[in-house]
């Protein structure tokens, strides 16, 4: 350490610095590695984990027009069949009505093999303001009015007007066949 | 004040004290803090809420511990367990009472000691750390009262868990992972619950020791008085035991009078009949409103309506809330008048009146629905919340001209007991003689 530099001897860093910061550094390291598991105690368990499984769900009783409340991961979730009248009223609604648009190919479930029949919307159950859960209105377009403070979502869950910001969010969903909605994977 | 403080005045009597007072003097500690400690001789009614305030925390934290002997942090016997103190625990009903109340009482006291430190100008230096402490306080206080009221696990208890925790999700990318991380799962729920019930039990004790170091603090630099004048002799102070003391147990006496009231005639009157609903997920009540204690802070989460650039209504909101607190913290900063108390300032008193009655009203809006006029009138109202902070205040330093302040306490009393004709009471005789010794 003492050749090849014009410092002085005493401004020059010691060993015995480096091993003060080396020590020093070390500390910080295992206090780290000694407050990590605590912290990891607090996140979701195995069991919390566990039972936020995807859920699967019967909706052959579910006639059109009618609306219901399932749980997964203990928030509730709306199934909505709507009928072919409430589909095309959805429809007509255009983008400048909306402030967050989206349109109701993107909101109900597609056709195809992935849904059984046109018409099943599958929202969150929580007003996206502050969580509360909205009620339920037949009054298309009008599909959910929340009674907190007072935001209107339309029959596919998107945000017509009142303090919520955006849409319901759809959770991954699948249907694994006919009669049986998969709530928690878009995987078949 | 330093070179007033009579430490040292302790003379232990006993044999047994002597011993003690040379191993570990620990009643000298509280003789010189609780006894000989001088305070200002001027010292009124406003300034007793501080030994009010010490005596809550105590009565919150002595039913508290025995409340949880009876009590059960578990969601499907949590409801009933509270049920079961209120009907078959003996006394359960009052320790329950005294301890919700309690928290109310708490608050009203906390928000009367802080609006004091506000007029007499408690935050100036070289009083800052003892604010900030004091600041501590509060926001340990809001966290422990919030968790409490959690733990009946009512409708209220679960959705306003619910509001409270989404105010996390406000925040982009991290905000959900952090809100998971305080849940314990994906909604509030038994983990939750059982968290909450850990942590309120742990916080009580950890405002007892920023009490210590509030107190700590209090004594290192002194007490202010209503005159916003440092103590320069002696005769501007009179000893705390017996002159505090006795004020400070008056006023404790006449507040507890209004508490037992409450506890015994109104105990469910600031509490919501909403919370005697066991918690649903599946069904949210009508109106989710927090405790009157918090309403001013939920009227200006409400406030922002309307995006801010990137940042959306509802962070905007959160942010504002945050902001609300986080600004009384940097309170002694923001104030550039070199004159203490509201008493010397005469514009300085008129934007106070009209900031706690703004306070008071934001609170009233904070319980009104989040509709109509009542936006309108809590962005205005919020507007002078921030206004009075970080306009107002730096702003009057340099325009107000305050009244000339008195060259000591002594003087500013014995001034306002002459001109009442009043100086011949036996307790100023002795200070009576000291005006020409002002200055």
């Amino acid at each position: 350490m003492s050749d090849a530099s014009q410092k002085q001897p005493d401004e020059l860093p010691t060993r015995r610095d480096f091993i003060h910061v080396a020590t020093g550094m070390l500390g910080v390291v295992g206090a780290a590695a000694v407050v990590w598991p605590f912290i990891d105690s607090m996140a979701p368990d195995a069991a919390v984990l566990a039972a936020g499984l995807p859920v699967e769900i019967d909706v052959s009783p579910i006639e059109e027009g009618q609306v219901i409340t399932v749980n997964w991961r203990g928030k509730p979730y709306f199934i909505r069949k709507l009928t072919d009248a409430e589909l095309s009223t959805a429809g007509e609604v255009v983008e400048g009505d909306l402030k967050d648009f989206e349109s109701v190919e993107q909101r109900v479930a597609g056709d195809g093999a992935a849904a059984p029949a046109p018409g099943w919307v599958i929202v969150a159950a929580n007003c996206t303001h502050l969580g509360c859960v909205p009620n339920i209105v037949d009054n298309a377009p009008e599909g959910w009015f929340c009674p907190c403070h007072g935001s209107v979502f339309d029959m596919t869950g998107r945000i017509l007007r009142g303090p919520a910001a955006t849409n319901l969010p759809l959770p991954p969903y699948v249907f694994a066949n006919e009669t049986t909605l998969v709530i928690g994977t878009d995987q078949a | 004040m330093s070179a007033l403080e009579q430490h040292g005045t302790y003379q232990p009597t006993t044999g047994v004290g002597k011993w003690v007072d040379q191993r570990l003097p620990l009643p000298r500690l509280m003789y010189d803090s609780f006894v000989a400690y001088p305070v200002p001789r001027n010292l009124n009614y406003a300034y007793t809420f501080g030994g009010i305030l010490s005596i809550m925390l105590i009565v919150q934290i002595v039913t508290g511990v025995f409340l949880a002997m009876h009590y059960a942090a578990e969601t499907s016997v949590a409801f009933d367990s509270v049920e079961h103190i209120m009907r078959d625990v003996n006394s359960g009903w009052l320790m329950r009472y005294m301890h919700a109340n309690g928290a109310s009482f708490f608050f009203i006291a906390v928000y009367l000691h802080i609006f004091r430190g506000m007029y007499y100008g408690s935050y100036k230096a070289p009083r800052e750390l003892l604010w900030i402490l004091g600041c501590i306080i509060f926001l340990l206080m809001m966290a422990t009262a919030f968790m409490g009221y959690v733990l009946p696990w009512g409708q209220m208890s679960f959705w306003g868990a619910t509001v409270i925790t989404g105010f996390f999700t406000a925040f982009p990318v991290v905000g959900e992972p952090i809100q998971q991380l305080l849940l314990g799962g994906f909604a509030v729920d038994n983990p939750t619950l059982n968290r909450f019930f850990s942590l309120h039990y742990l916080l009580p004790f950890m405002i007892m020791g920023v009490v210590i170091l509030h107190v700590w603090a209090l004594h290192v630099t002194g007490q202010t008085n209503p005159t916003g004048i440092e103590v320069k002799t002696k005769t501007d102070t009179v000893p705390f035991t017996p002159f505090a003391t006795i004020k400070d147990a008056f006023a404790l006496v006449v507040f507890m009078a209004v508490f037992a009231y409450f506890i015994f005639y109104i105990p469910n009157y600031l509490g919501h009949a909403d919370n005697y609903i066991p918690a649903n997920p599946q069904v949210t009540p009508a109106h989710i409103v927090p405790e009157w204690y918090f309403l001013p802070f939920y009227a200006i989460l409400r406030a922002i309506t309307f995006d801010i650039g990137p940042i959306t209504s509802k962070l905007g909101g959160v942010l504002a809330m945050f902001a609300a607190i986080a600004v009384l913290f940097v309170m002694p900063w923001l104030d550039t008048s070199k004159v203490r108390s509201a008493v010397y300032r005469p514009m300085y008193k008129i934007a106070y009146w009209a900031f706690a009655a703004n306070a008071v009203f934001l609170g009233w809006l904070g319980a009104k629905p989040a509709e109509g006029i009542y936006t309108l009138l809590t962005q205005i109202s919020t507007a002078y919340y921030f206004g009075f902070f970080l306009i107002v205040l730096p702003l009057l330093g340099k325009i107000e001209k305050p009244k000339r302040t008195p060259n000591s306490i002594t003087e500013a009393v014995l001034g306002h007991q002459a001109a009442q004709g009043s100086t011949g009471s036996p307790q100023l005789a002795g200070a009576a003689a000291s005006p020409e010794t002002k200055g």
